[in-house]
């Protein structure tokens, strides 16, 4: 069976190693990013006082002065919640991203692109608007009402898909952007006939951390936990979904029961970075892409790096977002999609030129 | 019994695929299905897999309902090689084979080092040892048969189904795939079924312990490969005039067309 060519390789040896490695790389670069996210911005503040600052929250340093202070005020309360946000916001888009794709065995599937993201946005907003009061302490109903509406415009995608016959690359697409394209239609009718005071309050609805606060950080948490760890849980079984259904059932998958967990838990990470970020697009395209690229595609690497990726990712995006033109910020969700949409059109072509379903 | 099926049909829309099929399958035995294009022999596999759900009927694995099974203990009993499946081009040969292994791993489990050497054993055995980093959308039709077959062996289930296991392959790969399925056939204890759907009758009369002879969705023939490839039956259900010789080594039938 082998031709003369193929030596016989008898000291092969399979196994598979957690990418630790790798994972301690990604943390570091986020530290990286982080770092410099907090130390960049509109007022310049040495890196050196940075440190300082940060360290002082231990009470190991003690700096004294007005000038300090209100250095202490740019770095703990405004600079650094948000770079954490921006951190878990892109870590749950990375992670949700290449669920979505497994799921749907679509290389394009990203949480914005497939109308979740819309529709966790317009929920959000109906609470917003409701002048029902949405923080009770730790607990907020603004991912709650995500979920809701991102749950119910992805259950209508994937249904739309289905019906049409092929759950087929371009069908899936199309469904989300005729679903995106309603919630947020419904979005701004909603946030037009609202009252004008909360206006600008909606403004992170367009995607963006300029009122990113440490709690919302802690708000978000819970439900990134429980819908992370479910994902990492069933990665071995995401691998096994890459084969078509009947085949991934003979290898004793439960087919119906994994896309309803994944599904359900995708979506509830998804929920929870829209609630208090808005719409932010490509992130989940662009990280699980890079790692694929890199590391190949089994689940068990894919989904902590993809989102360790988007991590390092957002908060770059954001640091750009406030800086390329400052003093003016612009909304994050600008530069995600400058560098998406060649990112789109990119994979686009590379999957035209293979089988629609084998990626 | 290892599998029994008693009054089995199955229809797609109106038409009667599979019609009222009653038959055992004895533990030890390897068993063909053979039969002209849509005879109903591959729709068979499929019912047996779970892949197909009978329209009436039941169909039991090891005395145990077979609609009942949940994919994990069906997977952990039945192995398929399917037909021609459509397969994830970037996943890479080892990958793919230690996916057999899915079934024995419990959620949270990873393989130990005993499932991978399974793996590299019938990685070894269907001789894709070589491909093991190539991705499947790099290789044939042929490796990418090998490869599914090193997928079921790595599952390491006593019943074993395969749709035409040599249909891309040239005569030395079928000869020397059907030498593996019979060698696995045979570790497998005496519990272990192999059924396999395949066209070439000569292959089947060499290899079989027992072959059904399919015709318009029912059983036309069943017996011993000399029982069964006569010239009264091929004459009668492929319609065509053959001579039937003893094959000098083997002493099984061969057909000459």
């Amino acid at each position: 069976m082998k031709s003369p060519t193929n030596t016989s390789n008898q000291d092969l040896v399979l196994t598979y190693k957690y990418p630790w490695d790798k994972i301690t790389l990604g943390i570091v670069v986020i530290l990286i990013c982080a770092v410099s996210g907090v130390a960049v911005g509109s007022v310049h503040i040495p890196i050196t006082s940075v440190f300082l600052i940060l360290f002082s929250k231990l009470d190991l340093f003690n700096e004294s002065g007005e000038l300090t202070s209100a250095w202490h005020t740019i770095i703990w309360n405004i600079r650094f919640p948000r770079v954490v946000l921006a951190l878990l916001v892109g870590a749950s888009l990375g992670i949700s991203g290449a669920t979505y794709q497994g799921l749907f065995k679509n290389p394009l599937a990203d949480p914005y692109l497939i109308g979740v993201a819309s529709g966790a946005s317009l929920g959000a907003t109906v609470i917003f608007l409701s002048g029902i009061p949405f923080t009770y302490g730790y607990f907020s109903l603004l991912p709650v009402a995500s979920f809701c509406g991102g749950i119910t415009a992805v259950f209508i995608a994937y249904l739309i898909s289905i019906k049409s016959g092929n759950t087929h690359l371009s069908t899936l697409l199309l469904a989300g952007l005729a679903i995106g394209a309603f919630a947020t239609a419904i979005t701004g009718i909603l946030m037009l006939r609202s009252d004008p005071d909360l206006r600008p309050l909606l403004s992170w609805l367009m995607g963006g951390f300029i009122r990113a606060q440490w709690s919302h950080s802690i708000l978000i948490m819970p439900y990134m936990i429980v819908g992370v760890s479910f994902i990492l849980s069933h990665s071995r079984i995401l691998n096994t979904m890459q084969l078509e259904g009947y085949y991934a059932e003979s290898l004793g998958v439960n087919i119906e029961k994994s896309k309803r967990i994944l599904i359900v838990s995708a979506t509830l990470v998804t929920a929870a970075a829209v609630s208090f970020s808005g719409l932010i697009g490509f992130v989940g395209l662009i990280a699980p892409h890079i790692i694929r690229l890199l590391w190949g595609t089994d689940y068990r690497t894919l989904l902590p790096l993809s989102g360790l990726t988007g991590a390092a990712f957002l908060i770059l995006a954001d640091l750009t977002a406030r800086t390329i033109v400052s003093p003016i910020e612009l909304p994050v969700g600008i530069i995600t999609a400058l560098v998406g949409s060649p990112f789109f059109v990119y994979v686009l072509l590379k999957t035209k030129g293979s089988t629609i379903d084998g990626y | 019994m290892v599998i029994n099926l008693h009054n089995v049909s199955f229809k797609y829309g109106n038409m009667n695929v599979i019609q009222k099929i009653t038959t055992d399958f004895k533990p030890g035995e390897l068993v063909s299905l053979v039969g002209p294009n849509g005879a109903g022999k591959t729709t068979l596999l499929k019912l047996l897999s779970g892949t197909l759900k009978p329209s009436s009927g039941k169909i039991y694995i090891y005395d145990q309902l077979s609609y009942n099974l949940t994919p994990k203990n069906r997977a952990i009993w039945v192995s398929m090689v399917p037909q021609n499946p459509k397969l994830p081009d970037e996943i890479s040969i080892s990958d793919f084979v230690m996916l057999g292994r899915n079934p024995h791993l419990g959620l949270l489990q990873w393989e130990s080092k005993e499932d991978f050497n399974i793996a590299l054993e019938s990685m070894f055995l269907t001789e894709i040892d070589y491909l093991s980093k190539r991705k499947l959308g790099e290789i044939s039709g042929g490796e990418k048969q090998r490869a599914m077959l090193a997928l079921a062996i790595t599952q390491q289930s006593p019943i074993m189904l395969l749709d035409e296991p040599t249909s891309n392959l040239d005569i030395s790969h079928q000869m020397k795939v059907m030498k593996i399925i019979k060698k696995i056939h045979e570790q497998k204890s005496e519990f272990g079924v192999t059924v396999l759907a395949i066209h070439d009758l000569n292959i089947a009369a060499q290899f079989s312990d027992r072959i059904l002879l399919f015709s318009k969705g029912s059983i036309a023939a069943d017996g011993t490969p000399k029982e069964v490839l006569t010239k009264k039956n091929i004459k009668s259900i492929y319609g065509s005039e053959v001579t039937i010789i003893t094959h000098p080594e083997h002493g099984t039938p061969v057909i000459l067309p």
